[in-house]
């Protein structure tokens, strides 16, 4: 066996192995179990507070931030031959927009930071598209509709937003997505942006809006998660 | 046992391994589907991508439950020579040359993490499933909590590949964690301090300093 050297004129020291590696495992586990309260916080503080941190980190990640929900089998495909966005339901004219047709509307641009009620958000995107009475306008919705209807081409997902929220300043059913056409993860042809709610009121793939005399519940909404989802003031947070 | 080659790693040690190793495998091909945009788009099954990750994370960790259970003493003598570290391990740490026992504190530190990484997967892994349905279980940090763990081990995975397939003095290691031996002459230089209880050479005493 290995004994350590023995030097004159002082006891030996038998050597104790430390238990680091309990220790390690105790301290890892704790510290990542504790981060569900302090992580977003930590890592908004590196993204946040050090913008040129942020600006050199968030292209590294190989998801630009984003993460891709759906809550079919099957993401919906665009198909500018055959799509249409239908406006209908307590209107005096129902409209048909075929692709072209709403890129023929007045374009609107903003650059808003995009929620999501899990904990992940995507800064500063720059969207482009329409606003939402541009489209409305055509389509003359009667004085008895209150709210709208979202229909995605991903069945069963639909979702409503009052009149009122929905005339926010920046509210667009944005067609572009940083200087692109949407992307089909991003529910190309056109999806709903509203920034001062969580990403599941913002709903991919549109291929209809009903004007309806109050806002129903909608996908998520079935599922536990708040029908108004402003972002900081709901859904627990 | 063959001549000239030592046990370094007994059946339940590599079962072990081999478990969480192809677990992990699976759980990363299946998560990059569901997190990068692309693959996604690429696959577009999320539902069954999600239930596959899901499902494959619970039987990892029953597999890899069963395996601890089965190992039984075995497995926790290989445990206690985890949690020791001695002078020469903190000394082999900050970069001095110091013997090594069976796992050298490098592979300490890292079979340590790699367990409570595990939990840690699990954890923030069933928060995501059932938070997902339940406010309760919603907190905003789990996805970066467990984004954070799977970009820490793919470090972790990638260095010990490398040492373990390309790094010629230490690639030898992967014969004892396939077939559980290794050559007398190269556990002597890498884990001079082993003391090997069923060797039939003559295993040199260690040289200390």
């Amino acid at each position: 066996m290995d004994t350590p050297p023995v030097i004159e004129g002082q006891e030996p020291q038998p050597e104790e192995p430390r238990r680091y590696g309990r220790k390690l495992f105790l301290a890892t586990v704790v510290g990542g179990v504790s981060s569900l309260y302090w992580g977003k916080a930590a890592w908004d503080q590196v993204t946040g507070v050090v913008s040129p941190v942020a600006g050199a980190i968030a292209p590294i990640l190989p998801t630009g931030g984003w993460r891709i929900y759906t809550i079919s089998g099957h993401m919906p495909v665009f198909d500018p031959a055959s799509w249409r966005l239908r406006i209908g339901g307590l209107v005096e004219q129902p409209v048909s927009l075929t692709y072209d047709e709403l890129r023929s509307l007045p374009r609107a641009e903003q650059v808003t930071t995009f929620h999501c009620v899990t904990g992940w958000s995507v800064k500063n995107v720059h969207w482009a598209g329409v606003r939402i009475h541009d489209v409305l306008a055509r389509a003359k919705p009667h004085a008895s509709g209150h709210a709208l209807q979202f229909t995605s081409m991903e069945v069963p997902y639909i979702d409503y937003l009052t009149l009122e929220q929905a005339s926010l300043h920046d509210v667009m059913l944005a067609y572009e997505m940083d200087g692109k056409p949407l992307a089909r993860e991003h529910g190309a042809p056109v999806r709903l942006i509203i920034p001062e709610m969580y990403g599941y009121k913002n709903v991919k793939w549109l291929q209809g809006i009903d004007v309806v005399d109050q806002a129903g519940q909608g996908y998520w909404e079935g599922l536990g998660y708040d029908k108004d989802a402003w972002v900081g003031r709901s859904n627990g947070y | 046992m063959k001549p000239g080659y030592v046990k370094r790693f007994s059946p339940v040690e590599r079962l072990l391994h081999w478990v969480n190793a192809l677990g992990f495998l699976f759980l990363l091909a299946t998560g990059l589907i569901l997190y990068l945009p692309r693959l996604s788009v690429l696959v577009s099954r999320r539902q069954t991508i999600q239930g596959l990750h899901f499902w494959g994370g619970v039987g990892w960790l029953a597999a890899l439950a069963a395996v601890l259970v089965l190992g039984g003493r075995r497995l926790r003598a290989t445990a206690r020579e985890l949690d020791s570290f001695d002078r020469d391990d903190l000394r082999w740490l900050r970069g001095g040359k110091a013997p090594q026992g069976r796992f050298n504190a490098g592979q300490k530190i890292n079979a340590v993490l790699t367990a409570a990484f595990t939990i840690l997967f699990g954890v923030s892994g069933l928060l995501l499933w059932f938070g997902e349905e339940d406010t309760r279980f919603r907190f905003a940090s789990t996805v970066i909590l467990h984004d954070g763990l799977m970009y820490v081990s793919l470090v972790l995975v990638v260095g010990h590949l490398y040492l373990t397939l390309i790094h010629p003095a230490t690639r030898h290691a992967l014969r004892g964690m396939t077939l559980g031996d290794v050559r007398v002459e190269w556990a002597m230089r890498h884990h001079s301090k082993w003391q090997p209880d069923d060797v039939h050479v003559d295993w040199p005493r260690a040289r200390r300093g």
